[in-house]
């Protein structure tokens, strides 16, 4: 396959040769937590962010594919800020979740989605960044909430060509900017919330979209893991449609969708949101390849039993000619296929919990 | 003047060694400390400048009270020191 792959850890980032042809190796941050990572496909610099728990969170960025990297200010919001309503305390970035660059004209653009639900941009490769202010201010975020996180946080950032950008908060639903984040709107009709109150289900601003996932040639299909079950949008992720009759289970947390066809995405389901293992202890990927009407079970090379293994948002990634898929498991495995998944080679097995994916290129 | 140490767990992420600085406030003293390590200033304090949650300042042996201010006092021949809590797995 001639790629290489970058897998965000819980204790470094690692960089592994698809081909097989050289070993697994740290690149960079060994032991620490990282978080997110990018490699800009313009330039070709890698960014990683840093979870350090006690010492906040950090962003290097390495212009040399890991030899030197150096830190960079994170994104950070104002000080002086007064304090939240619900919290009593003035806000702080806690995690860097997402990563995503800007258009193809916005070479030096970055976008960072946090937690706790605020979204930054870099318009100097991650020099200096600023709070996207009229996200941070839309007067429904006081009824924003955490997904598994004390605080909302905004895991999937996506940007077309055009400069749309669409994107996925838990617990605050689907946000859409027609103008380079200028101005934004709610998406997410259509998404159902079955842990509200059933007057509430239905609501926009409390769902829970686990990832977003758009076909890069077709744009206007989003793809959603949602909490609930699988969603899928035609308009931008402004409607979605709910799938119904998922095998295994529709529950789960990545989406990939295939970068030119709009009716292929691939997930990775697990039983239920009280019971995050993959069903009967068999790890599968479920593929559609009709827009969500019916799904295949691809386990070709992966465990069918006793696996517990969970793939998290952003541990499942598709190449950029939708061949080839890499997703990493929180137990710390590792698994490629270069068959659109129809079989998958394990990697490793000894990683540490893995945050992030992503096909990469050597400079 | 009041000497800042740094738990030994920062020295892989940055520089920091002990450093005597003025200061007759544990915010004053950290500000110098900031000054000439910028770096250092978001490991210890979050985006608002209060002291991140798992961090912590000791004066001599007293753990600081006001963790938001950092107003509690240093006399000239007090030592702080910056350590953090201890986590892993």
């Amino acid at each position: 396959m001639g790629e290489l792959l970058l897998a965000a850890t819980r204790k470094g980032l690692f960089e592994v040769d698809a081909s097989g042809k050289a070993p697994l190796r740290c690149l960079g941050f060994l032991g620490d937590p990282v978080s997110a990572v990018l490699q800009h496909e313009r330039g070709g610099a890698t960014y990683a962010a840093l979870n350090l728990g006690h010492f906040g969170v950090k962003l290097h960025r390495s212009d040399d594919f890991g030899v030197t990297w150096r830190e960079l200010p994170a994104p950070a919001f104002p000080a002086g800020m007064a304090p939240e309503e619900k919290s009593g305390k003035a806000p702080s970035v806690s995690l860097i979740w997402t990563l995503a660059p800007g258009t193809p004209g916005q070479p030096d653009r970055l976008w960072a989605g946090t937690i706790p639900g605020a979204l930054f941009r870099s318009d100097d490769r991650g020099e200096s960044w600023q709070l996207v202010e009229s996200l941070w201010n839309q007067p429904s975020r006081s009824e924003w909430f955490g997904g598994g996180y004390d605080d909302p946080g905004i895991h999937s950032i996506v940007v077309d060509d055009d400069g749309r950008i669409v994107i996925g908060i838990s617990c605050a639903g689907v946000w859409i900017s027609e103008d380079d984040g200028e101005t934004w709107t709610l998406g997410g009709a259509g998404l159902e919330a079955d842990y509200m109150p059933p007057d509430r289900r239905e609501d926009p601003v409390i769902q829970d979209p686990h990832r977003l996932a758009a076909c890069r040639a077709v744009p206007q299909t989003v793809w959603c893991q949602h909490h609930c079950g699988i969603f899928r949008s035609e308009d931008g992720g402004r409607n979605f449609l709910r799938i119904t009759d998922v095998a295994p289970s529709a529950f789960g947390f990545a989406v990939a969708a295939h970068p030119q066809d709009p009716k292929t995405a691939w997930f990775v389901p697990a039983v239920k949101d009280e019971c995050r293992v993959p069903v009967d202890g068999r790890l599968v990927v479920t593929r559609s390849r009709d827009g969500g009407r019916s799904f295949e079970t691809l386990t070709e090379g992966l465990p069918q039993e006793d696996a517990y293994d969970l793939v998290y948002r952003h541990a499942l990634d598709v190449s950029a000619d939708g061949m080839s898929l890499v997703m990493g498991s929180t137990t710390g495995a590792l698994w490629l296929s270069g068959d659109a998944g129809e079989s998958w080679r394990l990697i490793s097995a000894h990683l540490p919990p893995i945050a992030e994916v992503r096909f990469a290129q050597r400079p | 003047m009041p000497r800042v140490t740094f738990t030994a767990n920062l020295q892989r992420h940055l520089d920091v060694p002990s450093l005597d600085v003025e200061g007759a406030r544990v915010s004053d003293v950290l500000d110098q400390v900031f000054a000439r390590q910028p770096r250092l200033r978001s490991y210890i304090v979050d985006d608002q400048g209060q002291l991140r949650r798992h961090v912590n300042v000791f004066v001599n042996s007293a753990m600081v009270s006001d963790r938001a201010g950092l107003s509690d006092v240093v006399g000239p021949d007090d030592e702080v020191f910056v350590f953090q809590a201890l986590s892993g797995g």
